[in-house]
C-alpha cells in the first residue's frame, strides 16, 4: 500500500461517532448491571500482555494476533481475547480469592483479519467468566445470563445453539480408531463443511455401522429431542457423561425460563481445541454473523497455574449494537449561555448553577449585541443572552429568554 | 426479520443445471429467470427470492447473510477457503475437475509458470506436493497461456476435455473433483432452519432418485 492519507485509519479499525457512541454505551450499560445483578464484578486488564503467555493462550491462530516487541526484544500481543488475560489475573493476583469467581469485563479485543480489508480488526466485547464451578448448572446459569443481557439490549429475535465437545471428542473417539482420520472429522465439522464430512466417512475403511452413527451426528440439531436420538446414536459408545450434563442443563434453563431461546447442535465445534465441554453461539434475526459465543475451557486455567474449571461468553459489542432495537438515551435539554466581557461572572456562575441543576449548558462568548444574535440564531434549544442592549432573538416570541 | 429463503443463484456454468434442479424440486421458478436480466427475482408463492450473482461472488453474499442459501462449485468454495458458511450438500450436478494440464512435450523446468483463475488452489496444491512454482494469475482463456509461452502448465476446469484438445493441451494430474454445492450462512441455519431443512430434504430427494436411475 501507498503511504496513508489523512482520512485514512488502519484497515479494521473503526471510529464511533457521538450517536452511534451513545447507542453503544446505553446497551453497555444495561448489559453491565445485568451481569452485576447476578454477581458478576468488573475487571480491567491492560491491553497488552506477553504473547508467549496469553498470546498463546487465547484461542486465536498466530497469523491472527496483532505483536509487536519491547525494548527487551519479548513479543507482546494486543490482547486477542480477555479470557487468557482474566485466567492470568485469576492465577496471579486473585490467586488467594476462594473459587467460584465471577468476573466480567468491557473491552476491545484484537484480531487480525485474513481476508477482504473492510472486516474489523478491533472487536468491543462484553462478557463474562464464571471460575471454579464445572456443574451443568454454571454452564446453565452463563447461558441464562446471555439471555437475560440479549434481553437488556433489546435484541428482538435471537437463538442459541448449544453442543458439547465432550459428546463428539468421545463419539468420535470410540467410533474412528485412527488419529488421522478423527482430526479430519473435527476439522471438517470446525469449518462446517458437512459434504467433506460425508465424503471423509465414505472413503473411509470403517465398519457401516461406524458410518451410519457418524453420519447421524450431522443431523443431531433441535430442541430438546435432540438429546434422546443423540444417546440412541451413541448407544454403546459412551458420551454418557455428556449427555447427562446437557439433560441437566435443559433441566436449569427450563427452571430459568429461558429454553425457549436455546436450541441443541452436537455439531458445534466453536474455535478448535478451546472449548471442552458445553459450547455456544447466538444469532440474531436479521444479522449474517454470530453475535455471542460461549461456552466451558476447562483446560486453561491451568496454563496459568490454578487448574480449574471455567465457563463464560462475551457477546460481540459491535453486532449487537446493530440488531439492537435500543435508542440512545435523550439527554436532558442544551442551554446557551451568550455572555460578553461586562457580563462574563454573571454568566459564568449562572452557567454553574444550571449546570448543577441537571441542564447541559455551553456557553459562547460574543464581542457585541450584533454577535449575541448571529449565535443566538445559531444555537437550537434555550438561550440565556448576557449581553447588553440584549439581541431581537432574544425575545419571547422566539421562545428565548433575554436576560 | 426477511421471512422466506434468500437464495443465491450462479451465473453462467452452473445456472441452466441449478435451474433444472430447482424446477424439479418443485421450486416454482418463474419462466423469464432466464431471459431476464434482473439480478433480485421474487418467488412470493413459493416464499422464495433469487439472487442472481457471480459464482466467484455466492459465498460472500451467504457469508454475510444477504443470502440465507447458495449454489455454488466446489472450486469456488476451494478457492475463497475462509468463507464462513456451512456447505451442507453435495448436488452432484455440474461435475468436473480441477487439474493440471500442458502441452504434451512438456518436461519439467527449472523455474516453473503455472497459469490459472485459481491461484490459491494451484498454489496450495504445488505446495503440498514440495513444488515451488510460479502463479500467473489470469481472468480467463487460460488455455492459451502455453499456447503463446506465458506458462508451462495451466491449472483449470476440466469437464470433458474438449477445449484442452481443441488448444493440443493434455491433462496431466486431478487436483479435486468438483461438484455444485449448497452452501448456508451461519445464522440462517438457525433461525430459518425450518425453510433451510426443507430444501434440503427437496433436494436430497431429487438427487437420490436421479443417483438410481443413473444407475444401472
Amino acid at each position: 500500500m501507498s503511504r496513508p492519507r489523512v482520512f485514512e485509519k488502519p484497515l479494521g479499525m473503526r471510529d464511533w461517532l457521538p450517536d452511534e457512541l451513545a447507542k453503544r454505551r446505553r446497551i453497555e450499560a444495561r448489559v453491565l448491571r445485568r451481569m452485576a445483578a447476578w454477581g458478576y464484578r468488573e475487571i480491567e486488564t491492560p491491553t497488552l500482555e506477553y504473547d508467549e503467555t496469553v498470546g498463546k493462550a487465547s484461542a486465536t491462530a498466530d497469523d491472527q494476533r496483532f505483536t509487536l516487541f519491547d525494548r527487551q526484544g519479548l513479543s507482546l500481543v494486543l490482547r486477542p481475547d480477555m479470557t487468557a488475560p482474566i485466567a492470568r489475573v485469576v492465577g496471579s493476583l486473585l490467586a488467594d480469592v476462594p473459587l467460584p469467581l465471577r468476573l466480567c469485563y468491557r473491552a476491545s479485543v484484537f484480531r487480525r483479519q485474513r481476508k477482504e480489508a473492510g472486516r474489523s480488526a478491533e472487536f468491543p466485547q462484553i462478557g463474562v467468566e464464571l471460575v471454579g464451578d464445572g456443574s451443568a448448572d454454571a454452564d446453565a446459569e452463563v447461558i441464562a445470563l446471555a439471555v437475560d443481557c440479549l434481553r437488556a439490549a433489546e435484541v428482538a429475535r435471537f437463538s442459541l445453539a448449544v453442543g458439547h465437545m465432550g459428546f463428539l471428542t468421545e463419539l468420535l473417539q470410540v467410533t474412528v480408531p485412527e488419529a488421522v482420520l478423527r482430526d479430519e472429522l473435527k476439522r471438517l465439522l470446525a469449518r462446517r463443511d458437512f459434504v467433506g464430512f460425508r465424503q471423509a466417512v465414505g472413503r473411509s475403511t470403517l465398519p457401516d455401522a461406524a458410518k451410519e452413527r457418524l453420519l447421524a451426528l450431522l443431523s443431531l440439531r433441535g430442541g430438546v429431542e435432540t438429546l434422546e436420538e443423540a444417546a440412541r446414536v451413541a448407544a454403546g459408545v459412551g458420551c454418557g457423561a455428556a449427555l447427562d450434563t446437557l439433560r441437566r442443563l435443559w433441566d436449569v434453563l427450563e427452571a430459568y425460563g429461558v429454553a425457549a431461546h436455546v436450541v441443541f447442535d452436537l455439531t458445534l465445534i466453536g474455535h478448535l481445541g478451546y472449548y471442552t465441554g458445553v459450547l455456544f453461539e447466538g444469532y440474531a434475526a436479521d444479522h449474517g454473523f454470530p453475535i455471542l459465543h460461549g461456552g466451558r475451557y476447562d483446560h486453561l486455567m491451568a496454563l496459568f497455574a490454578r487448574p480449574a474449571p471455567a465457563t463464560g461468553f462475551a457477546l460481540v459489542l459491535d453486532r449487537v449494537w446493530e440488531v439492537s432495537a435500543l435508542a440512545p438515551e435523550p439527554g436532558p435539554p442544551t442551554v446557551m449561555v451568550v455572555y460578553d466581557d461586562a457580563h462574563r461572572t454573571e454568566a459564568l456562575q449562572t452557567a454553574r448553577r444550571l449546570r448543577d441543576e441537571g441542564n447541559v449548558v455551553v456557553t459562547c462568548w460574543v464581542p457585541d449585541a450584533d454577535a449575541a444574535d448571529r449565535a443566538a440564531e445559531r444555537a437550537g434549544g434555550r438561550v440565556l443572552c448576557f449581553v447588553d442592549k440584549g439581541p431581537a432573538a432574544c425575545g419571547p416570541k422566539t421562545g428565548r429568554e433575554a436576560r | 426479520m426477511t421471512e422466506g429463503l434468500r437464495v443465491a443463484l450462479p451465473k453462467g456454468r452452473i445456472f441452466d443445471e441449478a435451474v433444472a434442479l430447482l424446477r424439479r424440486c418443485g421450486v416454482p421458478l418463474p419462466a423469464e429467470l432466464e431471459a431476464s436480466r434482473r439480478l433480485v427475482l421474487a418467488v412470493p408463492d413459493a416464499a422464495l427470492t433469487f439472487i442472481l450473482a457471480k459464482p466467484s461472488d455466492v459465498p460472500t453474499y451467504v457469508e454475510y447473510g444477504v443470502a440465507d442459501v447458495g449454489l455454488v462449485g466446489k472450486d469456488v468454495l476451494m478457492e475463497e477457503e475462509a468463507r464462513d458458511v456451512y456447505e451442507l450438500l453435495d448436488l452432484g450436478i455440474s461435475r468436473c475437475r480441477i487439474a493440471v494440464a500442458a502441452k504434451p512435450d512438456w518436461r519439467p523446468c527449472p523455474a516453473p509458470r503455472v497459469a490459472t483463475k485459481y491461484p490459491r488452489i494451484a498454489s496450495a496444491y504445488f505446495r503440498e506436493r514440495g513444488q515451488q512454482v510460479e502463479i500467473i494469475k489470469l481472468n480467463g482463456s487460460v488455455e492459451l497461456a502455453p499456447l503463446v509461452g506465458l506458462a508451462d502448465r495451466i491449472v483449470d476446469i476440466v469437464s470433458t476435455g474438449q477445449t484442452l484438445r481443441e488448444n493440443g493441451l493434455v491433462e496431466l494430474e486431478t487436483i479435486a473433483e468438483v461438484t455444485t454445492r449448497l452452501i448456508a450462512n451461519l445464522v440462517s441455519y438457525r433461525m430459518k432452519s425450518r425453510a433451510v431443512d426443507e430444501l434440503c430434504a427437496r433436494l436430497e430427494a431429487v438427487i437420490r432418485r436421479q443417483r438410481t436411475e443413473v444407475a444401472p
